[in-house]
């Protein structure tokens, strides 16, 4: 008996135009229907049926069949839209299927957020119980687990504190602490661990692997390949509301992986502009192997390659590449940086190719602006020319400064050295 | 306090793994077999956010139950003013503080219940887009939270009472009666609105109208004796009027009556709204975190 059994669900939204927020207003519902009155006494026969303006279906999954055996840990990967979230609030029973079935064989206990219904006024003793009771479990169940849930959280001190006076760091621990000893056979997960400090962060994987040894199954949504890796045993990739792939891990991220690849340009060609004293014909981004990618692990080489052609002389010519992520700029780069004197470049073609080691970026999507010109005059600007993206897929951020939440814009050059340079000793001595 | 006890209690946990495992299905448009079932499991959810409630008001607020005292006891000074005083309205022989008061008991239950259980879907939005529970448990612990004020305005009563020598008889015992009719008027009435304000928010400026309106076309500040008897069956029609002329009739006896073609009257028509309002609610509640 499959632990968890879907059965062509699928999910439909109505998107709404017309308005920014979500809901109805009663009076627009009123003079709408009012409208469509008239409408029905101008043409009888015909108008009544058209579709409503400004309204459009919008399936966040589609079809989607899988199972998954009792005692699997699954990781769900997909790109943002990909149905990822719709398929867990319907498993959490939150939101109603438009179609299909799931049969869950069971307790399901399910975290899509980390301290649900916690209210800052209530000390951390009465938050607990809160949010124990929010998440299903009895008062007797939440009083019989209290200790290791305090002693799992490291807030002992600060029990009769309101949680308005809490670090966030501690606010989070104990909201995960008291979600980990919810006691399940199918524990749905979405990415709850991208909060907390990186020791905590390593102790809730810990428990969450804790809780797959038992026999547990376990669903785990995560963005982060790294986690997925070290915590799943199987995963399944959703892609534009429907189920793509399911298999074993590491195949199916490289099919993600090649998903996101084929999905945007990797190389752009520019026609010779005459009137331009030199121009742009081409720029690719490849990786390590010369193959044109868009898709990186962290660790990977990332080239730049830019050709162009000199048609004056020109004295100081200098191209520049600058990588922006979220439209903020990360890093800007000249050609010339390692020349003393700005090199003077003949009539020609030329190609440019610039690498950016790995371990450098740090996972998200970026775009990069190529410009050529002197220090005097821009000849050609290409803004976000090309976009790319930089996945955590070979390692496990969760513990790391440069995981993608984190702030900072790149993975740091410097290495750390730690030696102990006097040793305890006891205070009698 | 029962949150107090740190001590694990090894006779109440629970073996999950040993019991017979539960299923769920999952489906469109399903009748959701469990329901009622986890009503009554997620019961204790239902105290525990009442208890929130009332923990993070007197918390918040500096003068605390004093508030919950000084709000009825304002309220029946300018009633009796009004009504008795200036309008020189009959009070059945009784004090006429004591005949606005016993009115307004239920009616501020009523109108806090149904004002804050209609919002309650709302202000508990973040857990409702993110933990499954029975939604019918929301609306229903903010009814609890007014049921408490209540208790507290009900000692109040009973000084008034003794203050002016009225000593309550068998009658009060009855008195259950009458605040469930009131807790049934406001539950259906508040599931209604409650579900109507997820996906119409203009419900949020009709309900302080509808319990403005409401004071006045309720007999809280004089009797319903008032009404000429050709219209009390119409005025009956307002449920809160069977809810109140009983409350009259349990607290103050001497000669208070109940008019009993109204009160039935109001009976039926408060358990359509009741049994109506749950079945709106259960259809919608589905929906609410996709529209919430």
């Amino acid at each position: 008996m499959p632990a968890i059994k879907i059965e062509n669900l699928s999910k439909k939204y109505v998107l709404r135009h017309e308005t920014a927020e979500k809901y109805v207003a009663l009076r627009d519902v009123i003079t709408g229907g009012a409208r469509k009155l008239i409408r029905g006494l101008r043409h009888p026969l015909g108008g009544g049926r058209e579709a409503e303006a400004g309204s459009e279906e919008f399936w966040a999954l589609n079809d989607v069949s899988l199972e998954i055996p009792q005692g699997e840990r699954i990781g769900i990967i997909g790109r943002n839209g990909a149905g990822k979230s719709t398929l867990l609030k319907i498993l959490s029973r939150i939101t109603e299927p438009t179609r299909g079935r799931v049969t869950l064989n069971g307790r399901v206990a399910s975290l899509l957020e980390v301290g649900t219904g916690f209210h800052p006024e209530l000390t951390g003793r009465e938050n607990i119980f809160l949010n124990g009771a929010i998440l299903g479990m009895s008062k007797a169940e939440i009083r019989s687990k209290f200790d290791a849930i305090v002693d799992f959280a490291e807030v002992e001190r600060f029990l009769d504190t309101p949680v308005k006076r809490y670090s966030s760091g501690m606010y989070v621990r104990l909201a995960f602490s008291v979600a980990a000893h919810l006691e399940s056979d199918i524990l749905i997960v979405d990415e709850v661990l991208a909060v907390g400090d990186a020791g905590f962060q390593k102790k809730c994987m810990g428990k969450m692997e804790s809780v797959a040894n038992d026999g547990r199954t376990i669903l785990f949504v995560s963005h982060n390949m790294g986690a997925i890796s070290e915590l799943c045993t199987s995963a399944a990739l959703l892609h534009k509301g429907q189920l793509l792939m399911q298999g074993a891990v590491p195949q199916v991220i490289e099919q993600y992986s090649r998903l996101t690849l084929n999905d945007q340009e990797t190389g752009v060609q520019f026609a010779d502009d005459e009137r331009k004293p030199s121009s742009i014909l081409s720029v690719n981004i490849r990786n390590a192997r010369g193959e044109n990618s868009n898709s990186f692990d962290i660790a990977d080489e990332i080239v730049i390659e830019v050709s162009y052609r000199v048609k004056q002389v020109a004295a100081g010519l200098q191209l520049t590449v600058t990588l922006s992520r979220n439209m903020v700029d990360v890093l800007h780069s000249f050609d010339t940086d390692d020349d003393d004197v700005l090199p003077m470049r003949e009539e020609g073609l030329y190609t440019a190719t610039y690498r950016i080691p790995g371990m450098t970026l740090k996972a998200g999507s970026y775009s990069a602006s190529v410009f050529i010109g002197t220090p005097e005059l821009l000849i050609q600007a290409l803004e976000h020319v090309l976009a790319f993206d930089v996945e955590e897929w070979s390692v496990n951020t969760t513990a790391k400064s440069y995981r993608r939440e984190r702030p900072g814009l790149l993975i740091s050059p410097g290495k750390w050295a730690t030696r102990m340079t006097e040793e305890a000793r006891d205070a009698a001595a | 306090m029962w949150f107090n006890a740190s001590k694990p209690d090894m006779t109440v946990q629970r073996t999950p793994h040993t019991d017979q495992v539960e299923s769920l299905t999952i489906e469109a448009g399903r009748a959701d077999a469990h329901y009622w079932r986890d009503l009554w499991r997620f019961r204790e959810l239902l105290t525990f956010l009442a208890w929130r409630d009332i923990l993070v008001r007197y918390k918040q607020t500096v003068i605390g139950v004093a508030w919950g005292l000084i709000r009825p006891l304002l309220t029946m000074l300018v009633f009796t003013i009004i009504f008795g005083t200036l309008a020189n309205l009959p009070s059945h022989g009784v004090p006429y503080p004591v005949l606005v008061f016993s009115a307004l008991l239920p009616w501020q239950f009523f109108a806090n219940a149904l004002s804050d259980s209609s919002n309650s879907l709302l202000s508990n939005a973040g857990m409702i887009s993110k933990v499954y529970f029975p939604r019918l448990i929301v609306p229903a612990s903010a009814i609890v939270v007014s049921l408490v004020d209540f208790a507290i305005t009900f000692v109040l009563l009973l000084a008034v009472m003794l203050w002016y020598g009225i000593y309550p008889d068998w009658r009060m015992l009855t008195l259950p009666v009458f605040v469930l009719l009131a807790l049934a008027t406001s539950l259906g009435a508040g599931l209604w609105f409650a579900a109507l304000n997820t996906k119409f928010r203009d419900f949020r400026y009709i309900v302080p109208f509808v319990v403005q309106f409401g004071l006045y076309v309720s007999p809280v500040g004089f009797s319903s004796e008032i009404v000429p008897e050709k219209w009390r069956l119409l005025y009956s029609l307002n449920p809160m009027v069977a809810v109140i002329d009983g409350f009259r009739w349990a607290v103050i006896g001497g000669s208070a009556k109940i008019y009993w073609p109204g009160f039935i009257t109001s009976v039926l028509f408060i358990s359509a709204l009741l049994f109506s309002g749950i079945m709106y609610f259960r259809k919608t509640e589905k929906t609410f975190a996709d529209v919430i």
